[in-house]
């Protein structure tokens, strides 16, 4: 499968989807979108991705897995996460 | 008492392990625990398993016993963590299958290749007063408090834990468990009770819904889940299709009523939950459904004194006060009435407000902060505190990135607020009300 780059509206979207899954103190636009979802970046955790990826999967009508090294790539950041959804998305 | 073998099983071709679809033999995981003990460096008596695949460190916990050893379970592992287990043990050294961990301990990398088994490998006996263990809990003044747990009474727990979830002596059963295997909880319930009970762990953590159904389907019956109450909720909201298990147990946090009900329609079985606390191992079951009452594990007891619940007795190591308030309603029975406030518990892993506050302090730069948990958490909040800090001249970003070096990032403050002092009354105490104003002001002015 071909990646497909996520529009702006998409990475908006998603970003959205995330603030109000995780209660963030920030705004959606406030999230870069090549800063680290993990640790220094936005400082998500195992718990906030467990969150996020059901948000999204249902959303989006995706499954994830973390069985393979994808998984740190996908939630790398903002970018890679938007670009996963566009990708893999069946709604 | 008489010393226990390491493994139940009863022949050399009964299978001990899953990993990746595969069954593994009695012989080829003694064999493959008999060489790693071959590598352990002469003269070091601790360990550590830094290993996220649970039959890894069960070979590990296999090679440490075998050779006498004793391993250290830290809550968690971060550069402070590494010089408080140095100081506690010197010739500590890390076993890992993480060739990116950073540390100054010595390290062992685990060998995924093993020999051939021989035809018979010997199961060794254990002496029951070996100390297979040190487990750390985060004590209140931000040195970690060492627990030792023995063999006897390690072995004694996980037995009756077999007996209390209603698992048949004479059949094995598979364990797959989206917990970790270094605390307490998976410790004892996927590691150490398929290794004493004759049953077969799961090399993998699985995380997603999806992996979580998938590795459950491939298991043979009987097979259990355990998992913590913030899993089972992400699984079952997925929607997917859940496999029919024979046990689902749950720790770590309170589980609802309504929530254990749709598991075990999901999972068409028991769903039990189990209560115990890394200081005094699993204390007691009860299956959600059947009401709130606990039923304790044989030989345990519980007193009330100095306004607090003491459990001793049976395979507790030594008298320990509890952090919950208890109701004792005979000898085997008692309900949960609320806890403690100091507890942290967030998805499952714990800690103290005095405990982190005493991290936060110890940032260079803050000169003062508090930890608290917010009172306004809706009822399905995974239960974040929240904190209080005066540091001149640095971002909330850069007081965060001091505490991520020293604590579990789920501990982190959300949010983490920055005042030029804090609102301490004339005792130094910081009033809850005080706190919970604080936290709403910052909610309203944020964005």
């Amino acid at each position: 499968m071909t990646d497909t780059p996520a529009t702006d509206a998409l990475r908006l979207e998603v970003a959205e989807q995330i603030v109000s899954a995780l209660n963030l103190d920030v705004t959606a636009q406030e999230i870069e979108p090549d800063a680290p979802l993990y640790g220094d970046g936005l400082g998500l955790d195992s718990i906030d991705i467990l969150e996020v990826a059901l948000v999204l999967s249902k959303r989006y009508g995706f499954t994830l897995r973390s069985d393979n090294e994808d998984n740190v790539r996908i939630f790398a950041s903002l970018a890679s996460l938007a670009d996963y959804v566009a990708t893999h998305r069946s709604q | 008492m008489p010393p226990i073998p390491l493994l139940s099983h009863p022949l050399p071709d009964s299978l001990v392990a899953w990993r990746d679809g595969q069954p593994v033999s009695r012989n080829a995981f003694m064999a493959h625990a008999r060489a790693l003990a071959a590598q352990m460096p002469e003269g070091r008596r601790h360990y550590l398993a830094h290993c996220a695949d649970r039959y890894r460190f069960a070979v590990t916990l296999a090679a440490g016993l075998t050779s006498g050893r004793t391993g250290l379970l830290p809550s968690t592992f971060n550069a402070t963590v590494a010089s408080q287990l140095k100081a506690f043990a010197e010739d500590a050294f890390v076993v890992t299958d993480d060739p990116r961990l950073a540390t100054d301990l010595p390290l062992l990398m685990f060998p995924d290749e093993s020999p051939a088994p021989a035809d018979d490998e010997p199961i060794p006996a254990i002496p029951a007063d070996h100390p297979v263990a040190w487990v750390f809990t985060s004590g209140s003044t931000g040195d970690p408090v060492p627990h030792r747990k023995t063999w006897g009474k390690l072995v004694a727990n996980v037995r009756a834990e077999r007996g209390e979830l209603g698992l048949a002596a004479d059949t094995p059963f598979a364990v797959l468990g989206t917990v970790p295997p270094q605390h307490m909880y998976g410790f004892e319930t996927t590691v150490l009770m398929p290794l004493l009970c004759g049953g077969q762990l799961v090399a993998e953590r699985p995380f997603f819904p999806t992996e979580i159904t998938e590795r459950l389907a491939a298991l043979p019956a009987p097979r259990l889940l355990v998992t913590t109450p913030f899993h089972l909720r992400n699984l079952l909201e997925s929607g997917q299709a859940v496999p029919a298990a024979d046990r689902v147990v749950s720790a770590t946090a309170p589980l609802d009523v309504g929530l254990a009900r749709r598991a075990e329609a999901a999972f068409g079985c028991p769903l039990l939950e189990i209560y115990g606390s890394t200081e005094t191992s699993q204390l007691a079951t009860r299956r959600t459904l059947d009401g709130p009452q606990w039923r304790l594990f044989p030989n345990v007891c519980l007193s009330q004194r100095d306004d607090a619940c003491w459990a001793s007795g049976g395979h507790v190591e030594a008298p320990m006060p509890l952090a919950d308030v208890i109701a004792i309603d005979g000898p085997r029975a008692f309900r949960l009435c609320g806890r403690n406030s100091d507890l942290v518990n967030v998805a499952g892993k714990r800690s103290s407000v005095g405990y982190l506050s005493a991290q936060l302090l110890a940032v260079e730069g803050v000169r003062d902060g508090a930890f608290f948990m917010p009172d306004t958490a809706p009822a399905d909040d995974i239960g974040r505190p929240a904190a209080l800090a005066v540091a001149p001249g640095m971002s909330a970003r850069q007081v965060l990135a001091g505490l991520r070096e020293r604590i579990d990032p789920v501990f982190l403050p959300r949010p983490l607020i920055l005042l030029d002092q804090l609102p301490r009354n004339a005792t130094g105490k910081l009033p809850r009300e005080v706190c919970d104003r604080l936290l709403s002001e910052h909610r309203e002015a944020a964005p």
